[in-house]
């Protein structure tokens, strides 16, 4: 790759200096003279942003864990190795949620439980599958246990593609060792949060593996639920000018995490946000069918989420820090590690992109929630900088919200 | 937030920013290194420079721990570290930094045993836990962080802990910057101070920057505006024709250091007749080594240590970045080649490197903040 560019490179170079030296008095006229400064600076962007849009391979011999941490690695893995092997068009779109057609147009679906979908839509009943697997250690934390975000987290991930969800199943791996009442406690914290998700665990499996080959208790869920006729979200649809929202302060979870960890010798009064969405997300497609997109923020936080819209509709997104709601327990963890709330974990946020006009009416919508009473408009889509996220700092300044790389690490200094 | 937002005002930031430009004279480029790399990070994180006007240039320069560590020593440490008797610990930061065989974070996944601390004081927990391993500390970082390998190390021997012990490689900021002045590459007009390094030896090791090389100085804290301030107040100095030492960071920084901090390096440490650093060569009495009071704790004593000088790879151009010769983006291989998720050199590792903050935060087109002139705040 190296030697490829070393050629192209030196001659992009030698070019720059003869454009500035003829002047261009044009674009340097129509822009600030401090972005004219450099035209050899705006070209290597040029070929940074070609760089980055081509096709992803996965480099390293082994997984590492930044391959689990949700942001460039995970990403990486997910088109290269999977994407690649099973591309179909229900997978290609990479959202949440898969969107299934079972029977003819015109059929009806099986339980009238489905607000609008029992009426035979053109396009015949249309179903959202999803799966999700848990391995969040510890096992218990303030505010919830694995139990509970097996369920909501496979519930967020059909509410978000605009389906109501309806049946779960749900794998167990379990090490030899591990306690009964462990996962018996774990086992009731799923039947709770399935009661107030209104969805049922109908089917599941288990397996127990030597003591050593796993830590405590996975989980994996899959669930199923119904789209309405007509229902089509996707980060993709995002247009210039589209408002994106926040449901609530973020990061809760993931600070909550690293706290209940032990590692950090930090106390705060936080607790995990997991909750199901699937009551707050209907509520917003009530009240604005317009909307384009949800996604729930989990690991790699909102910013993942950010960029995920400006790749997948190949806008620019801007977004403006002091918009964002972040308890300040939260921020305060962040700034003693060195990590970006916008990149920590919630479980029971959700992102909207609604059209502009439509933006006050779904911030509305969301407050009247219990779940999304501190819903709050974080950012803009724009038709300038495509692929890119800034953002508005507090300070005043605009900087990059880049995909994450690798796990949060703290700084040293 | 209480000693968070009143340090990221941006009505304090437009007033500051119209103070330095109306000190500017016309047609004059002023040059400013921001010696520590927290500075660097600080500056793209929060989009300082938006604030500051074209004839101000910031030059990032050499003070970021992990970026200046040779990949020959990042070899010896992975030598050591596949070793089936040691567990190495070190800060996150570290192990991403690529060796010639991948980097620490590969290495863990190929089953060696390499583990992530937040502070050094948790190695000792996991010697504690596993006697029958050497728990090695890869103790990276200028005077900021080696207090707290000091501090180890006492406690260590108070507790008669015997399986653990310091792969060193703590280096000293003062030969850096003077390495820095001697290099006929680069002119600058002053310096931004490294802030935490200061919170240990305090100001008067720079006096020689103003005395002898005829360089303002101002020690800066981590917060934007502390940066703006301090860029100011080098301007100040400027057009008034003085140039010292001053402290902007006096609400942590003492003039003269502190003094426990300093007794317990110095208790556990000495410094080595010489040090190869990353893209600077190497560079006389820049590093510290294991006291020889200190002996068993001494990594590179208890086990062999190839030692070998490994080259940096060669399109890398990280040790022109690191002195401010190369603009981040001026590098061949920058954003392409080398990126945060496929590093080739260390500056793209470390957040507080040059080319990782810049590639994270400031990659785009930059929109100057408008300010008027001659506002009085």
């Amino acid at each position: 790759m190296t030697a490829a560019h070393a050629g192209p490179e030196a001659h992009a170079g030698s070019e720059a200096h003869a454009g500035q030296r003829s002047g261009q008095p044009e674009a340097r006229q129509g822009r600030d003279a401090y972005a004219g400064r450099d035209e050899r600076e705006r070209q290597v962007l040029e070929r940074i942003d070609r760089a980055r849009r081509r096709r992803p391979r996965v480099r390293e011999e082994r997984i590492t864990m930044a391959h689990g941490a949700g942001g460039k690695a995970s990403r990486t893995l997910v088109e290269a190795v999977f994407l690649d092997a099973f591309r179909n068009p229900l997978l290609e779109p990479l959202e949440d949620a898969a969107s299934l057609r079972i029977g003819e147009p015109g059929a009806e679906v099986p339980e009238a439980r489905v607000p609008g979908a029992g009426v035979p839509g053109a396009e015949g009943t249309r179903l959202a599958l999803t799966t999700d697997t848990y391995v969040v250690s510890p096992l218990f934390f303030p505010g919830g246990s694995i139990g509970e975000l097996a369920v909501n987290g496979t519930v967020n991930d059909l509410a978000v593609s605009g389906a109501t969800p309806l049946y779960l199943t749900a794998g167990f791996i379990l090490e030899e060792g591990f306690e009964v009442a462990d996962l018996a406690r774990v086992v009731a914290s799923m039947r709770e949060a399935a009661d107030a998700a209104g969805v049922s665990v109908v089917t599941g499996d288990t397996k127990v593996v030597q003591r050593g080959k796993a830590d405590g208790c996975y989980i994996n869920t899959a669930g199923v639920g119904a789209l309405a006729p007509g229902t089509s979200l996707g980060v993709a649809r995002a247009r210039p000018g589209d408002a994106i929202i926040v449901s609530g302060p973020i990061g809760d979870h993931g600070i909550t995490i690293m706290l209940a960890r032990g590692e950090l010798d930090i106390e705060a009064d936080i607790q995990s946000d997991t909750a199901a969405l699937n009551g707050l997300a209907a509520t917003l497609l009530r009240e604005v069918p317009g909307t384009r997109a949800m996604r729930d923020a989990t690991r790699g936080g909102v910013a993942t989420i950010l960029n995920e819209i400006a790749s997948d509709a190949d806008v620019g997104v801007l977004a403006t820090e002091d918009a964002f709601p972040v308890r300040t327990e939260v921020r305060g963890a962040c700034e003693l590690l060195g990590i970006d709330p916008l990149y920590v974990a919630c479980e029971g946020r959700l992102v909207a992109v609604v059209p502009g006009a439509d933006a006050d009416r779904a911030v509305t919508a969301l407050r009247g929630h219990p779940l999304g009473t501190e819903a709050a408009v974080v950012g803009h889509v724009t038709d300038s900088e495509p692929g890119l996220v800034r953002l508005t700092t507090s300070f005043g300044g605009t900087r990059i919200v880049d995909l994450l790389v690798g796990d949060p690490l703290p700084r040293i200094c | 937030m209480r000693f968070v937002d009143e340090f990221r005002d941006a009505e304090q930031a437009r007033a500051l920013a119209a103070k330095i430009a109306a000190l500017c004279e016309p047609g004059r480029q002023y040059k400013f290194m921001e010696v520590c790399g927290g500075h660097t990070h600080t500056i793209y994180k929060h989009g300082l420079e938006d604030y500051l006007p074209e004839s101000i240039n910031l030059v990032h320069g050499p003070g970021c721990p992990v970026c200046v560590i040779p990949m020959g020593r990042i070899d010896d440490a992975m030598h050591l570290a596949a070793r089936e008797d040691v567990i190495m610990t070190s800060f996150g930061d570290m192990l991403r930094v690529p060796g010639s065989n991948g980097s620490f974070f590969d290495a863990k996944a190929r089953g060696t045993d390499i583990r992530m601390v937040y502070s050094p004081l948790d190695s000792l927990k996991i010697a504690r836990q596993n006697p029958d391993k050497q728990v090695v500390f890869m103790a990276i970082g200028f005077e900021t962080t080696a207090p707290s390998t000091a501090m180890t190390m006492l406690r260590a021997r108070a507790e008669g802990l015997k399986n653990f012990s310091v792969f060193c490689n703590h280096v000293t900021i003062v030969p850096a910057i003077k390495a820095i002045l001697d290099s006929p590459d680069l002119r600058l007009d002053g310096f931004l101070g490294p802030g935490h390094v200061s919170t240990v030896i305090g100001c008067r090791p720079y006096e020689f920057i103003a005395r002898e090389y005829g360089k303002p100085v101002v020690t800066a804290g981590f917060e934007p505006l502390d940066i703006l301030r301090s860029i100011y107040m080098l301007m100040v100095q400027l057009a008034e024709g003085r140039c010292e030492v001053e402290n902007q960071y006096s609400r942590v920084v003492p003039w003269d250091g502190n003094l426990v901090a300093l007794k317990a390096i110095g208790e556990t440490m000495e410094l080595r007749p010489y040090f190869e650093w990353r893209g600077l060569g190497f560079i006389s009495h820049s590093a510290m080594k294991v006291r020889e009071k200190y002996a068993e704790m001494d990594a590179e004593l208890l086990f062999k240590v190839p030692g070998v000088r490994v080259a940096d790879p060669k399109a890398c151009q990280c040790g022109e970045v690191l002195k401010g010769v190369l603009k981040p983006w001026e590098c061949k291989v920058f954003g392409t080649a080398c990126t945060p998720e496929t590093p080739i050199g260390t500056c793209m590792v470390s957040p507080e490197g040059a080319c990782a903050a810049y590639y994270n935060y400031g990659r785009m087109e930059r929109h100057r903040v408008p300010v008027t002139i001659g506002e009085r705040p």
